[in-house]
Protein backbone atom coordinates (compact mmCIF):
# COMPACT_ATOMS: atom_id res chain seq x y z
CA UNK A 1 0.00 0.00 0.00
CA UNK A 2 1.43 3.38 -1.08
CA UNK A 3 1.11 6.15 1.71
CA UNK A 4 -0.82 8.99 0.71
CA UNK A 5 1.62 12.47 0.21
CA UNK A 6 1.08 15.84 1.27
CA UNK A 7 3.06 17.75 -1.25
CA UNK A 8 4.27 16.26 -4.70
CA UNK A 9 8.24 16.69 -5.41
CA UNK A 10 7.43 19.85 -7.17
CA UNK A 11 5.32 21.66 -4.43
CA UNK A 12 8.05 20.66 -1.91
CA UNK A 13 10.96 22.21 -4.23
CA UNK A 14 9.33 25.14 -4.68
CA UNK A 15 8.61 26.53 -1.27
CA UNK A 16 12.87 26.01 -0.18
CA UNK A 17 13.66 29.41 -0.55
CA UNK A 18 10.16 31.29 -0.02
CA UNK A 19 10.47 34.44 1.98
CA UNK A 20 7.89 35.98 4.09
CA UNK A 21 7.15 40.01 4.06
CA UNK A 22 9.40 41.72 6.29
CA UNK A 23 8.31 43.09 9.72
CA UNK A 24 9.50 45.99 11.35
CA UNK A 25 8.96 46.57 15.23
CA UNK A 26 10.23 49.44 17.41
CA UNK A 27 11.29 47.56 20.69
CA UNK A 28 9.98 49.41 23.39
CA UNK A 29 10.97 49.19 27.18
CA UNK A 30 7.93 48.60 28.51
CA UNK A 31 7.94 45.07 26.61
CA UNK A 32 11.07 44.12 27.61
CA UNK A 33 10.54 44.37 30.84
CA UNK A 34 6.99 42.69 30.69
CA UNK A 35 8.59 39.75 29.19
CA UNK A 36 11.57 39.09 31.78
CA UNK A 37 8.33 39.50 34.33
CA UNK A 38 6.65 36.92 32.08
CA UNK A 39 9.52 34.56 32.32
CA UNK A 40 10.48 35.80 35.87
CA UNK A 41 13.86 36.76 35.00
CA UNK A 42 14.82 39.53 37.53
CA UNK A 43 18.15 40.46 35.88
CA UNK A 44 18.89 43.98 36.38
CA UNK A 45 20.22 43.82 32.32
CA UNK A 46 16.40 43.71 31.51
CA UNK A 47 14.98 46.48 34.05
CA UNK A 48 17.05 48.36 35.78
CA UNK A 49 18.42 51.38 33.36
CA UNK A 50 21.12 52.57 36.11
CA UNK A 51 22.48 49.11 36.55
CA UNK A 52 22.11 48.32 32.77
CA UNK A 53 23.75 51.59 32.31
CA UNK A 54 26.84 50.69 34.45
CA UNK A 55 26.98 47.38 32.47
CA UNK A 56 29.67 46.68 29.40
CA UNK A 57 26.06 47.01 27.68
CA UNK A 58 25.58 50.99 28.60
CA UNK A 59 21.99 50.48 28.82
CA UNK A 60 18.92 47.32 28.97
CA UNK A 61 18.88 45.09 26.70
CA UNK A 62 16.48 42.33 25.86
CA UNK A 63 16.46 38.72 26.83
CA UNK A 64 17.75 36.32 24.51
CA UNK A 65 14.09 34.87 23.49
CA UNK A 66 12.60 38.20 23.42
CA UNK A 67 12.15 38.24 19.48
CA UNK A 68 10.11 35.49 19.81
CA UNK A 69 7.51 38.37 20.85
CA UNK A 70 7.85 40.83 18.01
CA UNK A 71 5.31 40.08 15.03
CA UNK A 72 6.69 37.97 12.45
CA UNK A 73 4.76 36.51 9.42
CA UNK A 74 5.47 33.15 10.39
CA UNK A 75 5.44 31.64 6.67
CA UNK A 76 5.80 28.01 7.63
CA UNK A 77 2.71 28.52 9.68
CA UNK A 78 0.83 29.52 6.17
CA UNK A 79 -2.90 28.60 5.92
CA UNK A 80 -1.96 27.42 2.24
CA UNK A 81 0.42 24.43 3.63
CA UNK A 82 -1.51 21.06 4.20
CA UNK A 83 -1.91 20.14 7.56
CA UNK A 84 -4.37 21.45 10.00
CA UNK A 85 -2.57 21.18 13.28
CA UNK A 86 0.94 22.37 13.59
CA UNK A 87 3.19 21.64 16.51
CA UNK A 88 6.32 23.59 17.25
CA UNK A 89 9.13 21.52 17.54
CA UNK A 90 11.93 23.70 18.53
CA UNK A 91 14.04 26.33 17.91
CA UNK A 92 18.10 27.33 17.35
CA UNK A 93 18.92 30.70 17.88
CA UNK A 94 22.12 32.19 17.21
CA UNK A 95 23.31 36.15 18.27
CA UNK A 96 25.04 38.31 16.83
CA UNK A 97 24.72 42.37 18.72
CA UNK A 98 22.38 42.74 21.62
CA UNK A 99 18.54 44.38 21.47
CA UNK A 100 17.77 47.51 22.92
CA UNK A 101 15.29 49.74 23.70
CA UNK A 102 14.52 51.84 20.30
CA UNK A 103 15.89 49.61 17.93
CA UNK A 104 13.71 48.64 14.98
CA UNK A 105 14.00 44.82 14.14
CA UNK A 106 13.06 43.36 10.99
CA UNK A 107 12.30 40.10 10.72
CA UNK A 108 11.91 37.82 7.50
CA UNK A 109 11.41 34.54 7.78
CA UNK A 110 12.30 32.39 5.07
CA UNK A 111 11.71 27.80 4.71
CA UNK A 112 14.99 26.54 4.23
CA UNK A 113 13.68 23.07 3.96
CA UNK A 114 10.10 21.12 3.92
CA UNK A 115 10.69 17.04 4.88
CA UNK A 116 7.78 14.50 4.76
CA UNK A 117 7.64 12.11 7.32
CA UNK A 118 4.92 9.26 8.27
CA UNK A 119 3.89 10.01 12.01
CA UNK A 120 1.46 8.01 14.28
CA UNK A 121 -1.08 10.47 13.17
CA UNK A 122 -0.43 9.86 9.78
CA UNK A 123 1.87 11.76 6.98
CA UNK A 124 3.70 15.13 8.35
CA UNK A 125 5.10 17.77 7.09
CA UNK A 126 8.40 19.00 8.65
CA UNK A 127 8.85 22.66 7.69
CA UNK A 128 12.59 24.20 8.84
CA UNK A 129 11.99 27.92 8.79
CA UNK A 130 14.99 30.56 9.66
CA UNK A 131 14.03 34.28 10.68
CA UNK A 132 16.72 36.67 10.38
CA UNK A 133 16.28 39.33 12.67
CA UNK A 134 18.02 42.82 11.56
CA UNK A 135 18.49 46.21 13.09
CA UNK A 136 17.57 49.83 11.37
CA UNK A 137 21.77 49.81 11.04
CA UNK A 138 21.71 46.73 9.13
CA UNK A 139 23.53 44.78 11.28
CA UNK A 140 22.13 41.23 11.54
CA UNK A 141 21.31 41.16 15.69
CA UNK A 142 20.08 37.26 15.51
CA UNK A 143 18.31 34.02 13.47
CA UNK A 144 16.16 31.82 15.24
CA UNK A 145 15.64 28.72 12.99
CA UNK A 146 12.58 26.12 14.06
CA UNK A 147 11.02 23.17 12.82
CA UNK A 148 7.47 23.36 12.39
CA UNK A 149 5.51 19.69 11.84
CA UNK A 150 2.02 20.03 10.25
CA UNK A 151 0.21 17.06 10.07
CA UNK B 1 25.55 41.21 37.97
CA UNK B 2 28.49 41.87 39.19
CA UNK B 3 30.62 38.07 39.51
CA UNK B 4 32.77 37.77 36.30
CA UNK B 5 32.56 33.93 35.08
CA UNK B 6 36.35 33.44 33.62
CA UNK B 7 36.95 30.64 30.21
CA UNK B 8 40.06 29.43 32.84
CA UNK B 9 37.52 28.72 35.99
CA UNK B 10 35.36 26.03 33.59
CA UNK B 11 36.07 22.36 33.54
CA UNK B 12 34.48 20.15 30.39
CA UNK B 13 31.92 17.97 32.64
CA UNK B 14 30.85 20.82 35.03
CA UNK B 15 27.44 21.19 36.29
CA UNK B 16 25.88 24.55 35.75
CA UNK B 17 23.69 25.89 38.67
CA UNK B 18 20.46 24.96 38.10
CA UNK B 19 17.55 26.91 37.94
CA UNK B 20 14.00 25.71 39.40
CA UNK B 21 10.74 27.31 38.41
CA UNK B 22 7.42 26.77 39.81
CA UNK B 23 5.12 27.50 36.74
CA UNK B 24 1.36 28.59 37.33
CA UNK B 25 -1.51 28.70 35.08
CA UNK B 26 -1.08 32.73 35.99
CA UNK B 27 2.54 32.73 34.33
CA UNK B 28 1.16 31.02 31.94
CA UNK B 29 -1.08 33.76 30.96
CA UNK B 30 1.35 36.59 31.20
CA UNK B 31 3.75 34.59 29.13
CA UNK B 32 0.18 34.63 26.23
CA UNK B 33 0.68 38.57 27.07
CA UNK B 34 3.98 39.77 26.94
CA UNK B 35 5.25 37.06 23.86
CA UNK B 36 2.15 37.43 21.87
CA UNK B 37 0.98 33.83 21.55
CA UNK B 38 -2.29 33.22 22.23
CA UNK B 39 -2.59 29.86 21.23
CA UNK B 40 -5.31 28.55 23.40
CA UNK B 41 -3.63 25.08 24.74
CA UNK B 42 -2.25 27.40 27.23
CA UNK B 43 -4.42 29.02 29.11
CA UNK B 44 -8.23 27.11 28.37
CA UNK B 45 -8.57 24.08 30.10
CA UNK B 46 -11.48 22.81 28.24
CA UNK B 47 -9.82 23.69 24.79
CA UNK B 48 -6.86 21.44 26.04
CA UNK B 49 -8.91 18.81 26.99
CA UNK B 50 -11.01 18.60 23.58
CA UNK B 51 -7.85 18.83 22.04
CA UNK B 52 -7.02 15.06 23.71
CA UNK B 53 -4.33 17.22 26.21
CA UNK B 54 -4.28 16.47 30.35
CA UNK B 55 -5.08 20.45 30.66
CA UNK B 56 -3.50 23.58 29.84
CA UNK B 57 0.78 23.65 28.95
CA UNK B 58 3.41 25.41 29.20
CA UNK B 59 4.71 27.14 25.83
CA UNK B 60 7.80 25.45 24.58
CA UNK B 61 9.24 29.02 24.16
CA UNK B 62 8.62 30.09 28.04
CA UNK B 63 10.95 26.59 28.47
CA UNK B 64 13.42 28.10 25.65
CA UNK B 65 13.47 31.52 28.09
CA UNK B 66 14.16 29.66 31.08
CA UNK B 67 16.99 27.68 29.15
CA UNK B 68 18.42 31.00 28.40
CA UNK B 69 18.24 32.71 32.01
CA UNK B 70 19.83 29.33 33.07
CA UNK B 71 22.94 30.33 30.97
CA UNK B 72 23.20 34.20 31.26
CA UNK B 73 22.53 33.48 35.14
CA UNK B 74 25.66 31.51 34.83
CA UNK B 75 27.54 33.54 32.44
CA UNK B 76 27.49 36.80 34.06
CA UNK B 77 27.46 40.33 32.45
CA UNK B 78 31.05 39.66 30.76
CA UNK B 79 30.04 36.33 29.40
CA UNK B 80 28.02 36.76 25.80
CA UNK B 81 25.59 33.80 24.31
CA UNK B 82 25.96 33.13 20.88
CA UNK B 83 24.00 29.81 20.44
CA UNK B 84 21.12 28.16 22.52
CA UNK B 85 18.77 25.63 20.66
CA UNK B 86 16.12 23.22 21.99
CA UNK B 87 13.60 20.65 21.08
CA UNK B 88 10.53 20.42 22.59
CA UNK B 89 9.87 16.45 23.20
CA UNK B 90 7.89 16.53 25.76
CA UNK B 91 5.01 18.13 27.44
CA UNK B 92 5.17 20.18 30.48
CA UNK B 93 2.15 21.15 32.89
CA UNK B 94 2.09 24.18 35.52
CA UNK B 95 1.85 23.41 39.03
CA UNK B 96 5.01 20.87 38.18
CA UNK B 97 8.66 21.55 39.29
CA UNK B 98 10.32 22.31 36.22
CA UNK B 99 14.15 22.43 36.44
CA UNK B 100 16.30 23.95 33.77
CA UNK B 101 20.12 22.06 34.07
CA UNK B 102 23.13 22.45 32.00
CA UNK B 103 26.91 20.33 31.69
CA UNK B 104 29.77 21.57 30.07
CA UNK B 105 30.78 19.47 26.94
CA UNK B 106 33.47 21.11 25.63
CA UNK B 107 35.41 24.13 26.24
CA UNK B 108 38.29 25.77 22.48
CA UNK B 109 39.96 29.11 21.76
CA UNK B 110 39.11 30.29 18.28
CA UNK B 111 40.10 33.38 16.45
CA UNK B 112 41.47 34.44 20.07
CA UNK B 113 37.83 33.62 21.11
CA UNK B 114 37.43 31.72 24.33
CA UNK B 115 34.56 29.04 23.39
CA UNK B 116 32.66 27.01 26.07
CA UNK B 117 29.64 24.42 24.67
CA UNK B 118 26.91 23.44 27.58
CA UNK B 119 24.38 20.47 26.91
CA UNK B 120 21.48 21.78 28.57
CA UNK B 121 18.04 20.79 28.95
CA UNK B 122 14.54 21.16 31.21
CA UNK B 123 13.94 18.14 33.76
CA UNK B 124 10.06 18.05 35.16
CA UNK B 125 9.35 17.29 38.54
CA UNK B 126 9.85 13.04 38.00
CA UNK B 127 13.15 13.61 36.68
CA UNK B 128 12.48 13.34 32.97
CA UNK B 129 13.99 15.53 30.59
CA UNK B 130 11.19 16.96 28.20
CA UNK B 131 12.98 19.96 26.87
CA UNK B 132 17.00 18.75 25.25
CA UNK B 133 19.14 21.44 24.31
CA UNK B 134 22.72 23.26 24.05
CA UNK B 135 24.59 26.37 24.28
CA UNK B 136 27.26 27.81 23.08
CA UNK B 137 29.09 30.81 25.10
CA UNK B 138 32.06 33.22 25.03
CA UNK B 139 33.69 33.75 28.05
CA UNK B 140 35.98 36.49 29.17
CA UNK B 141 39.55 35.14 29.72
CA UNK B 142 42.56 35.95 32.26
CA UNK B 143 44.86 36.17 29.36
CA UNK B 144 42.44 39.55 27.97
CA UNK B 145 41.98 41.98 30.72
CA UNK B 146 38.22 42.96 30.73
Amino acid sequence: MTQATLLTEEQRRSLIGKESKPVSTVIEKGHIRRFAEAIGDPNPLYNDEVLARRSRYGGIIAPPTFLRAIHTEMIGLGTDLPGSRVLDAGSDWEYFEPVRPGDTITAVARIVDVRERPLRVGPALFVIQEITYTNQFGQKVATQRSTLIRY
Amino acid sequence: MGKVLYWEDVTEGQEIPPLVKHPTTQQLVKYAGASGDFYQIHYDKDFALNNGLPGVIIHGALKNAWLGQLITDWIGEYGTLKKLSCQYRGMDVPGDTITAKGRVTRKYVQDGKHYVECEIWIENGKGERTTPGSATVILPSRTNPL
